[in-house]
């Protein structure tokens, strides 16, 4: 299978790298242990997240790429018997600190996910449905503006703009995805977090998506986690990759698509297994 | 009865079987390929010898006491075929139950006797041809399946189609159940409305069904304008539902969104028990408890209410209803997608947002539905009311004075001796009519939307 | 496998960061540095006082909702209570019932009127009068007719068949004096209970008058009055006297009614769902049943009724009161619960097993007989078991088709007349008397009982044959 990253040989002068942000990371996980009951999902994992970056989590299935992802807006603690150890922050706040707030944090780092879930409600309030949880309006017109900005943002005001009342259900798949988006930037937060957010959209969907992350990236810290490395390629700065639990070598993305230093990275992006 | 018929076509049905199986055994032994194993052709003669026994016999139960009745009474003296109906069904009555034993017999009138022991004979005759004709059926079929096997003979095949036959009519023994219903309540309602309007029945405010025993009696005609039944069944039925929703859709929520696995295992079965205590133990408990209860707390606050108040039998039936509205609404809320959970506290929403703004909008239809199958279940109920409701058919709608219902009237009318062709009598078979369309329409809408609302996230 | 470093990596540098950003040694200058992200706290709108303010009351509104939940599960659960204890507070005492010591003198004159110690003689005795006497010695200062007649209002009419009962069994103790328990009558009953309070006129409970109640305590004091196992609840039927009424005769028509429900419905029942859920097309008239089943399943009892009445009495002319129709009637209602949870035992049969089945050349017929059908059996007979748990509770058509009548035998056939536990209660449930209170309650305890025990046999019959596919 041919790489993203085809044209550059290994071997050769690393090409220019991405420059780094010049600030502290957004998130910084140390020793990340992660158990369903027994099993233990997450090995040991530490890594940084940085700020205005698409980051990208890469693995084959099962490999606790998502798992790590709900780690990091606690979305786990629903699941009965899952077990937390390590340290994460965000912003220099302990995120499973019993001290802190887990609505705050969610609120902070927002989620999209693998299947557009949007509301039974009409589109206007799913987008606004954050903003009045989280009290962040005084009054209907300041709520009507963040519903535009988001759905602006999220690329489907003008899909959308005369229809705000119907169904967010009775969109499209890719939209119910924008839909979704628009939902989580409503809320402002500092993270986005997307679990696979294309694996049930068609081409033209995904390539939209993919647009409005790069978008987005100005603006918040983004983690996705996708199945596909081309998309990883495409969308990020920095790439991880899982294996087994294991986080196996964290990166630009063009180190590693282009120079593996893990035998199992190599073996996975060069299509050996997956 | 034809217990002993019942017991001889049994053995005869297992006789046959195995004489069956034997003879195909036999011709295997003799070295015949058989094409069905030998049990087949047991099954085969002893399916043929025993159903078609058993269907007589069942349709001679069913169809002996009507046909011994119109001989008994083309026997009787002229001057009492010609009797009213309502008077030759209640002679009628009599008689059977003296040829029953039930009753002693009445010597003081010859034309009874004579009808009873005509009854009698009747009776004795119909059992000797009952055996001779169920016996003879059986026999019969027994001599022709069994000349049917042969090693050629497709046993099994037969078998399976007769199989199939008894399972298509047991299926329709549900179908055939609602015919039944819907007949026997037309009908008798029919009759009633061509004594009484429909119009007066549905819009009448005044209801008193006393027939008079002598014609010239005040208030003889009796008033059956059913609007204070209705009433008293709305009113009973909203109490239970105003108890029963708010409590069984917050236990079903907490139970379901914010409770403990393990706690969860212990409550909910609490809870259902409810649900399997009898109607009669709640309104005896509504009745002794509860009644006197909510009529010493309505005294203290200087307010008159009556000894059997709408309140008490509604609040009763509202605790019998809620692990009904509680289990229907778990059900619903448990099938909202958890991807909906996730998407909300993904935004940071609390659970009890989620719950509120999220869970419980999308469940909305589901648990509409299981309203109204709750109410409708508050509608239909009986002993409740029979016992902790009123007789007295005011039109209020005060709870804390005395309703009746429906069902009440139901039960009050027919219950004890009756002759069957009062309009007092037959205004029962009117009101079940009222109340059976009621829930089934209730009914079919929950369905409706129930079936809607699972496509949905389907 | 693995080249990963040292799993107890210092804080300050991931292990699995240093390998990319040994990699990337230039390109990654910032990856080691953690410290300065502590004094880094971001201006989110989140973490705001104003936000952390709005926290704190959505907290609070989540604490008021969770507290209504808790008030629902408690009000439902108080109910139950509330239920329960007011039934055993009234139904507990109705086990035992209070006797009277006598010594009563078997007059041969009044106990054997033919003397000839036949049954029959003995059976015509008056016996009655011999405990009267034996009353009248107990207490000779009493004389005139209506302080006799209060006096003998302290025994039960039933009281003599207890003696008439011993001297059956045992003709040789005509002529001698014996001591007997008699039973007393509902009032005593009532006041040995404490269900009756003492009045200043020295009367108690508006039934018994103060001199009854001076006897009363006398005859306590001496021990000769006394509460004792009552056994009659359990071997009699209906009585208009609370002290002699007995369940017999309503768990036997039960026994009986249920027998019919269960012969008839659980058989149909499991045709029914077989064909609908193994072999029945997908047409018009199979979705007629099923949406038949479901109504059926919804329709009133009381309805189920007036069916028995219009169709199986009057149009078949079955006999009234008779535990066959009674259970004709609740067959027909249980039918749809019988057909909903067989058809779920069903479908919980993998279709892994019918695969195998047919791979081996069975027929249908026998894929589903031999294979599917013995694997679902436990979960239809849970099913029918509580069916039959609701037909047994089932109240209002029994009362449609006339076993609502007073009977004091014990019923001995199908066609006999019969009522059933439930309109039992429900008769004793319309008496004033109090003392048919504690017996509505106890009747009500034995209901529950056979009810806890039916569903507690369906749950054993789930858990054992409980499968994991």
């Amino acid at each position: 299978m041919e790489t993203p990253f085809s044209s550059a040989q290994p071997g050769t002068a690393p090409p220019p790298a991405v420059p780094l942000p010049n600030e502290p990371p957004s998130i910084v996980a140390r020793n990340v242990n992660v158990w369903y009951g027994d099993k233990h999902a997450i090995k040991n994992v530490s890594i940084d997240i940085y700020r205005r970056q698409v980051t990208a989590f890469i693995g084959p299935s099962g490999c606790g790429k998502s798992t790590f992802l709900r780690v990091l807006n606690r979305m786990n603690d629903i699941i009965e018997g899952c077990r937390v150890t390590g340290k994460i922050t965000l912003d220099g706040d302990d995120i499973y600190d019993p001290r802190l707030d887990v609505v705050q944090l969610r609120a902070r780092v927002g989620m999209v996910f693998q299947k557009p879930n949007p509301f039974p409600k009409s589109i206007y309030d799913n987008v606004a449905y954050g903003p009045r949880i989280h009290g962040l309006t005084r009054s209907k017109k300041e709520l009507d503006e963040i519903v535009e900005k988001s759905l602006r943002r999220a690329a489907l005001w003008d899909e959308v703009k005369d229809r705000l009342d119907e169904p967010g259900t009775a969109l499209s798949g890719g939209q119910q995805q924008r839909l979704c988006i628009a939902r989580a930037i409503a809320v402002s937060p500092d993270v986005i977090l997307m679990d696979e957010p294309c694996s049930a959209l068609d081409p033209i969907a995904t390539a939209k998506i993919e647009e409005l992350m790069d978008e987005l990236r100005q603006d918040y810290t983004i983690i996705i986690v996708t199945h596909s490395m081309q998309q990883a390629a495409r969308v990020s700065q920095r790439t991880a990759f899982f294996h087994l639990g294991d986080l196996v070598e964290v990166g630009s993305t063009e180190q590693i698509f282009t120079r593996p230093q893990d035998r199992r990275t190599q073996d996975y992006i060069t299509g050996r297994f997956g | 009865m034809s217990l002993t018929l019942f017991f001889v076509l049994l053995g005869l049905t297992v006789a046959s079987f195995w004489v069956g199986r034997q003879h195909a055994v036999s011709l295997r032994n003799g070295g015949a390929r058989l094409h069905s194993l030998p049990s087949y052709h047991g099954t085969y003669v002893a399916l043929v010898c025993g159903l078609p026994a058993a269907l007589l016999l069942l349709a001679w139960i069913s169809a002996e006491g009507w046909m011994i009745r119109q001989f008994v009474i083309a026997g009787l003296p002229d001057e009492f075929k010609q009797l009213p109906d309502g008077e030759l069904a209640l002679l009628m009555t009599d008689v059977r139950n003296m040829a029953y034993g039930a009753v002693p017999l009445d010597t003081s009138r010859p034309h009874i006797v004579s009808a009873v022991e005509h009854y009698n004979r009747l009776r004795g005759l119909s059992k000797v041809l009952s055996w001779l004709v169920i016996l003879a059926v059986a026999i019969a079929g027994f001599v022709l399946a069994r000349r049917m096997i042969a090693p050629e003979f497709r046993a099994r095949n037969a078998v399976e189609r007769i199989l199939n036959v008894v399972l298509i009519i047991s299926s329709s023994l549900a179908v055939l159940t609602t015919i039944g219903i819907v007949l026997s309540l037309v009908f008798e309602a029919l009759r009633f409305f061509a004594r009484v309007p429909v119009t007066e029945f549905l819009f009448g405010l005044t209801w008193s069904p006393q027939t008079a025993i002598r014609a010239e009696q005040v208030g003889a005609s009796g008033a059956f304008g059913a609007v204070p039944l209705i009433v008293g069944t709305l009113v009973i039925s909203v109490i239970a539902m105003l108890v029963a929703v708010p409590v069984g859709l917050m236990a079903a929520v907490y139970m379901s969104e914010f409770m403990p696995g393990r706690i969860r295992a212990v409550v909910k079965p609490i809870l259902e028990i409810l649900a399997g205590i009898p109607t009669v133990v709640y309104g005896f408990f509504a009745a002794l408890t509860v009644a006197p209860l909510v009529q010493s707390i309505g005294m203290s606050l200087g307010l008159n209410v009556a000894s059997q108040s709408a309140l008490a039998a509604g609040v009763v039936m509202g605790i019998m209803i809620i692990p009904f509205v509680s289990s229907l609404s778990d059900d619903v809320i448990n099938a909202v997608p958890q991807s909906l959970r996730e998407g909300s506290y993904g935004l940071g929403a609390t659970q009890a947002e989620t719950i509120r703004l999220v869970l419980l909008p999308a469940a909305l239809p589901g648990i509409v539905a299981s309203v109204i199958l709750a109410f409708s279940r508050a509608l239909g109920e009986t002993m409740i009311v029979v016992m902790a409701a009123g007789l007295a058919a005011n039109l209020t709608i005060n709870p804390l004075e005395s309703v009746t219902t429906v069902t009440v009237h139901i039960a009050m009318l027919l219950v004890g001796d009756q002759e069957f062709d009062s309009a007092k009598t037959l205004s029962a078979f009117a009101l079940g009519l009222l109340l059976f369309v009621v829930t089934l329409g209730l009914n079919i809408i929950a369905q409706r939307v129930v079936k809607k609302y699972r496509e949905q996230y389907e | 496998m693995s080249n990963q470093p040292a799993k107890d990596g210092i804080p300050l540098r991931s292990p699995q960061d240093a390998a990319g950003a040994a990699a990337a040694a230039v390109a990654l200058p910032r990856e080691a540095v953690d410290e300065a992200v502590v004094a880094n706290r971001s201006a989110s709108r989140h973490t705001t006082a104003e936000a952390e303010k709005r926290l704190r009351r959505r907290y609070a509104a989540q604490r008021r909702f969770k507290a209504y939940g808790i008030t629902a599960i408690a009000i439902a659960v108080g109910a139950l209570l509330w239920l329960l204890i007011t039934l055993l507070a009234n139904g507990l005492s109705a086990f035992q019932q209070t006797y009277i010591r006598l010594e009563v003198t078997l007059d041969p004159a009044l106990v054997d009127p033919r003397g000839d110690r036949s049954e029959e003689s003995i059976r015509t005795g008056d016996f009655g009068g011999a405990i009267r006497q034996a009353l009248r010695e107990r207490f000779p200062d009493v004389v005139g007719r209506e302080r006799l007649r209060n006096l003998f209002g302290l025994l039960s009419s039933g009281a003599e068949f207890d003696v008439r009962d011993k001297v059956l069994a045992d003709p040789s103790l005509i002529g001698t004096k014996q001591t007997f328990w008699v039973l007393a009558s509902t009032d005593v009953d009532m006041l040995r209970k404490g269900f009756f309070e003492r009045q200043p006129d020295g009367g108690a409970g508006g039934r018994l008058n103060a001199e009854q109640v001076a006897w009363f305590d006398q005859l306590k004091a001496a021990g000769d009055l006394d509460l004792r196992f009552n056994k009659r609840f359990f071997t009699n039927a209906d009585s208009r006297e609370p002290e002699m009424v007995g369940i017999l005769g309503g768990v036997v028509g039960s026994f009986l009614t249920l027998s019919v429900c269960l012969v008839l419905c659980f058989p149909f029942g499991v045709a029914a769902a077989i064909y609908l859920e193994e072999f029945a097309p997908k047409n018009w008239f199979t979705d007629l049943i099923e949406v038949n089943i479901n109504n059926l399943a919804a329709v009133p009892s009381i309805i189920f009724g007036l069916l028995g009445l219009a169709v199986f009495l009057n149009f078949f002319g079955m006999p009234r009161s008779a535990p066959l129709v009674g259970g004709i009637v609740l067959a027909l209602m249980s039918l749809p619960t019988i057909i909903i949870a067989s058809r779920a035992a069903l479908r919980a049969v993998p279709p892994s097993i019918r695969e195998a089945a047919y791979g081996l050349g069975a027929s249908k017929m026998q894929v589903v007989l031999h294979h599917v059908l013995p694997l679902g059996l436990p979960g239809m007979m849970t099913g029918s078991i509580i069916a039959m748990a609701q037909a047994l509770g089932e109240t209002a058509p029994l009362l449609m088709i006339g076993m609502v009548a007073f009977i004091v035998g014990i019923p001995k056939g199908l066609t006999d007349s019969a009522t059933v536990l439930p309109v039992q209660i429900f008769m004793w449930a319309d008496n004033p008397e109090r003392g048919f209170v504690e017996k509505t309650s106890a009747a009500i305890l034995v209901l529950l009982a056979f009810l806890l025990t039916m569903n507690a046999i369906a749950i054993f019959l789930r858990k054992k044959f409980e499968r994991r596919w």
